[in-house]
């Protein structure tokens, strides 16, 4: 088990990217998700589906995430919750693609 | 993808808008920009939605390079991070030496996967000592695609005053066509910053295509069409290489050893000069259907 060592923060609210917040979870709750996009009803499943396959390749468990998105492909999800995991400790930066 | 770089517009690396959208331009290439368009706190950042973007972004139309930070900074991170994502080539800042080349190169090699097409580099010229080097830097990798000049670093570096019209670099505009030419690889121009006056692009393409650059540095999307203009072959040009070569054919046909064509004798180099005027012609789709 991994464990997040600081919240963190990564991406803007600009258009086509997302805002993403990281913080330690309490214990046993998972990964708890916490959405807002322009594009919910569209495609709000599908960027939690991204979201929750990112964080479990990495092996986080207790985690609380908070994503603004602004219309973000999917590259730039993953590109963007990696950052925010590699500034939280989680991961190390060359091991993130 | 051809060696075509009449444009190569950068892109800021941590701007997800531009990135999706770069592919839409038309420019011959894309410079990725890890460099001064990020600022240092956001290199982690940006680094990672480069890499993403190579790997999932439709490109197709255009060749992709990464502006890297130099190997003082985060060049070392930005390599490891970007080549396995198989951007054609990194375009280099503040290329000093052929040692730079060097000891970038063997970054790369390191970082490359099992099959990867070889990752090129192309040299941002943009000190008086790198262009003092220039020729050393040319020939120091196999991996080495173009010459590119940046005017602006190297006219604050001289203490020069910047103008429009540009003759505080002709000097070093020549002598980088030069050895680019020298070495048997591309040199590109200095971008045009005004970003409003298209005139005045027009003309500063018009005049780095007369010295011998292959393409231009463009900083705005708005840039490329008027650069493609300038570094089309114009009909004039076309119908001049399709005469030269009738001119050949016409002397080997009568066994005579020497062509002319309006009263000029056609040597080798006016061959290379007509033969790739028509291959950029065809590559472009400028010649006429059906004449020879």
């Amino acid at each position: 088990m991994i464990q997040l060592l600081r919240p963190a923060q990564a991406g803007t609210l600009e258009s086509n990217d997302i805002m993403i917040t990281v913080a330690p979870g309490k214990a046993a709750t998972g990964i708890v998700l916490e959405l807002d996009s322009l594009v919910m009803d569209q495609y709000g499943e599908a960027i939690r589906q991204t979201i929750a396959e990112t964080v479990a390749q990495q092996g986080v468990d207790d985690l609380y995430i908070k994503a603004i998105d602004r219309g973000a492909l999917d590259c730039t999800i993953r590109a963007r919750l990696l950052a925010a995991l590699a500034r939280a400790g989680v991961i190390r930066q060359e091991a993130v693609v | 993808m051809t060696d075509l770089r009449r444009t190569m517009l950068f892109l800021p690396g941590n701007n997800p808008g531009m990135l999706q959208n770069g592919g839409i331009f038309g420019a011959d290439s894309l410079i990725l920009d890890l460099e001064d368009a990020v600022a240092p706190a956001e290199k982690d950042t940006a680094r990672l939605l480069v890499a993403h973007a190579l790997r999932e972004i439709d490109y197709s139309g255009s060749e992709t390079v990464v502006r890297i930070n130099t190997l003082d900074t985060f060049g070392k991170q930005d390599i490891r991070a970007i080549v396995p994502c198989r951007p054609a080539a990194l375009l280099v800042p503040k290329v000093q030496t052929a040692d730079d080349i060097r000891a970038i190169a063997a970054e790369i090699a390191a970082a490359e996967r099992p099959g990867q097409a070889p990752v090129g580099i192309i040299a941002l010229i943009e000190t008086p000592r790198g262009l003092a080097e220039a020729y050393p830097i040319a020939t120091a990798s196999s991996r080495m695609l173009a010459l590119a000049f940046g005017a602006e670093d190297y006219t604050a570096a001289l203490g020069a005053q910047r103008t429009k019209e540009g003759s505080e670099i002709l000097n070093a505009r020549a002598a980088l066509v030069n050895a680019a030419a020298a070495a048997g690889i591309q040199s590109i121009d200095t971008p045009f910053t005004d970003v409003n006056d298209e005139t005045g692009l027009v003309a500063d393409t018009a005049f780095a295509k007369q010295l011998g650059f292959k393409g231009k540095l463009t900083i705005n999307p708005r840039q490329i069409d008027s650069i493609h203009t300038v570094f089309n072959p114009s009909i004039k040009e076309i119908d001049w290489a399709e005469r030269v070569m009738q001119a050949i054919r016409q002397a080997e046909a009568e066994g005579s050893g020497v062509a002319s064509l309006d009263g000029k004798m056609v040597d080798a180099p006016i061959v290379n000069r007509a033969e790739r005027t028509l291959y950029l012609a065809d590559l472009l789709g400028l010649r006429k259907v059906g004449k020879a």
